[in-house]
């Protein structure tokens, strides 16, 4: 019986989470450690994105700090309005009317890579912008089907078509080298898990020491209740 | 020179308050089954799980804001901002789940040794309340976080009272506070998730708790500890001493005081979960989006329905016995009836054997097919829909209250094997 417990229990959680479909992403491969990495995705995401997506969540200090960027240089480079430091990564954008020029406003993008299926998604979904006159901005995108954005990053990437197959071609036209272009969206795609959860690295870390006195504990315990139940036995 | 002291000291109180002979009653000598196992942890673990939410929950009430434009933004807020705001905060969700998967495993005990048989019925109704009430908590308390997937599963639940006739869409319209699901209903059900439901909660656990010492704790044997007074030689009782409570009417054996056996039993318990529950928490807290779902992380949206509403997991199985039924009054009559059918649990069961071990096969095999009904209906409660997963969700909701309709029939006449006497260790 008990082992026809354990299958039960095994099989169909399993069974659950195989029903899961959906598009292949490829794998970002990105590394929360590497603070250079995250400090490049933090600029692209300035430079590119902040116009229209907010981190209003997230402050700018929190970002420095974690990221390793000195706060006086961070201010000077980032904070070209007066802003304080302490406040949080906003744009001047009005949400109404962004939603009426774009169809629905630009969404924040804290939380994205956890919403998403992570960095993975943002990764894949960053390199799979092609041509579709149909669309309002001319471009669509094979992870999320009639994007509402245009491929802001066109200039960087080049421009994708979809072959007759349905595959993407490889992108012509751009600044960047393919190479050049993957490492950009793995930065961006870094950033954007870690600005998720800042906190994703002591949590992980602290873990392992909770974990490890636990387990000490643990064989104490049992020693404790070995050593009472004695004179039971 | 202390110790006087603190004698003293405890004459003073006892004088006025039993405090000593409640802590005999109900812990230094309380009479235990000397042979609990795996499956006895579950109680313990259900309080210790509760005084986990109770005290992050004080503490997340420090900084979160039950308002409709602020609730979100305060999780965040605390997610970011707070010191270990996100470990409270984490111990919180994953306590949740933790919840129902003790109480669950807590519950399946009662019916493998059929503890909830006479004379232990009020015991076991008592824990059936705090099961529903536990369940009216987990869904307020899913609210709170304002995220879209807390907005429509409280959307999709709220609107099953509108089945009820006639005065259906006023019940709804009552308990939402508004026409739709807005910062009204945030906020009473912020007021019934911190205070209301767990004064509730608490109250049973006590009860819970006074009945179950009442009557006595059942074992894996299913055999009586109490036997009747100056049935049993002197030499064969228990070696313990116990209250006179317990020891004036009956003999007892095979008993051994709860404090400290089984508080250090316990102890070795809690310490095996917490080495499971931090696993979880600390490197998997969206527990693979069952704990947390994704479209949570987006704030509630009344024009933006998630792709798949799924409620949270535990309440997988009734959602699907729910969903299986065509018709939405009846389907809301089919799920509140699974749970009825627990309630009467007590009185399906005619048998007088408590224990599987000591029951007929057919009793065996129908706890199994139930179990396995159980998980099923759990799991196709998160998974969207689909023709083949809804015939497979009849099958089930016919095993899960076919449970209980065949035990009654075979309980009556049921040919068991011979309990033994005395507990066999």
């Amino acid at each position: 019986m008990k082992r026809l417990l354990i299958a039960l229990f095994t099989v169909i959680p399993a069974l659950a989470f195989a029903s899961s479909g959906g598009v292949h992403l490829d794998a970002a491969n990105n590394d929360l450690t590497d603070k250079e990495s995250l400090k490049r995705g933090f600029d692209s995401y300035v430079n590119y994105c902040l116009g229209c997506h907010e981190l209003q969540y997230q402050r700018y200090s929190r970002t420095f700090e974690d990221l390793g960027i000195d706060i006086e240089e961070g201010t000077a480079k980032y904070l070209l309005n007066g802003q304080k430091p302490g406040e949080h990564i906003k744009n001047a954008m009005p949400a109404e009317e962004a939603a009426k020029w774009f169809g629905s406003a630009p969404p924040d993008l804290t939380l994205i890579a956890r919403l998403k299926p992570g960095p993975d998604y943002i990764y894949t979904y960053l390199r799979s912008f092609y041509v579709d006159e149909a669309r309002p901005f001319g471009v669509n995108n094979t992870v999320f089907k009639d994007v509402g954005m245009p491929h802001v990053l066109q200039t960087l990437q080049g421009i994708r078509t979809l072959d007759d197959d349905g595959h993407l071609t490889p992108a012509t036209g751009g600044t960047m080298t393919a190479e050049e272009y993957d490492a950009f969206a793995r930065d961006l795609a870094n950033f954007f898990e870690y600005v998720g959860e800042p906190n994703k690295l002591e949590r992980e870390s602290l873990g392992y020491w909770v974990i490890g006195f636990l387990c000490i504990l643990f064989i104490l315990s049992y020693l404790l209740k070995k050593e009472y139940w004695r004179d039971v036995h | 020179m202390l110790m006087n002291l603190f004698t003293s000291f405890m004459g003073w109180i006892d004088k006025r308050l039993p405090v000593t002979d409640a802590w005999n009653k109900h812990l230094a000598q309380y009479p235990a089954p000397k042979n609990f196992n795996f499956w006895y942890f579950f109680g313990s673990l259900a309080m210790l799980v509760l005084v986990n939410q109770i005290l992050t929950g004080i503490w997340l009430t420090m900084n979160y804001e039950p308002s409709g434009d602020g609730a979100f933004a305060s999780i965040e807020y605390i997610m970011r901002d707070v010191d270990f705001g996100w470990l409270l905060r984490y111990m919180h969700s994953t306590g949740a789940s933790a919840f129902f998967i003790v109480v669950y495993l807590h519950m399946m005990r009662g019916l493998m040794y059929g503890s909830y048989q006479k004379p232990r019925e009020l015991l076991w109704i008592f824990g059936m309340l705090i099961f529903l009430v536990l369940m009216a908590e987990a869904f307020m308390g899913y609210l709170l976080p304002w995220g879209n997937m807390s907005y429509w599963g409280a959307q999709v639940i709220i609107s099953l009272f509108g089945a009820i006739p006639i005065i259906g869409d006023d019940l709804t319209l009552w308990i939402r506070g508004d026409y739709v699901i807005s910062g009204a209903t945030l906020n009473r059900f912020f007021a019934l998730h911190v205070i209301a439901l767990p004064l509730v909660l608490v109250i049973l656990v006590f009860l819970h708790i006074l009945a179950l010492h009442e009557v006595g704790s059942n074992n894996p044997d299913g055999s009586d500890i109490k036997k009747p007074k100056g049935s049993i030689k002197p030499e064969e009782l228990s070696k313990f001493t116990f209250h006179k409570q317990y020891s004036e009417k009956y003999d007892i054996v095979d008993a051994v005081p709860f404090h400290p056996y089984y508080t250090v039993k316990d102890i070795m318990g809690v310490v095996g979960f917490l080495i499971l529950f931090c696993w979880v928490m600390f490197f998997a807290p969206e527990g693979g989006g069952y704990f947390m779902e994704a479209p949570n992380f987006e704030p509630a949206n009344g024009l933006k329905t998630p792709e798949h509403i799924a409620p949270v997991w535990y309440f997988g199985p009734f959602y699907t016995i729910l969903r299986i039924v065509p018709d939405k009054l009846l389907g809301a009559i089919a799920m509140f009836g699974a749970i009825v059918m627990l309630f009467l649990l007590p009185w399906f069961d005619r048998g007088i054997v408590k224990s599987v071990r000591y029951r007929s096969k057919w009793h065996l095999i129908n706890l199994i097919q139930f179990s396995i009904c159980f998980v099923v209906l759990g799991a196709l409660g998160t998974l969207p829909a689909t023709p083949v997963a809804n015939m497979i969700g009849i099958v089930a909701s016919f095993g899960y209250f076919g449970f209980f309709i065949a035990l009654w029939f075979y309980s009556k006449n049921e040919k068991c094997k011979p309990v033994p006497e005395r507990i066999t260790d």
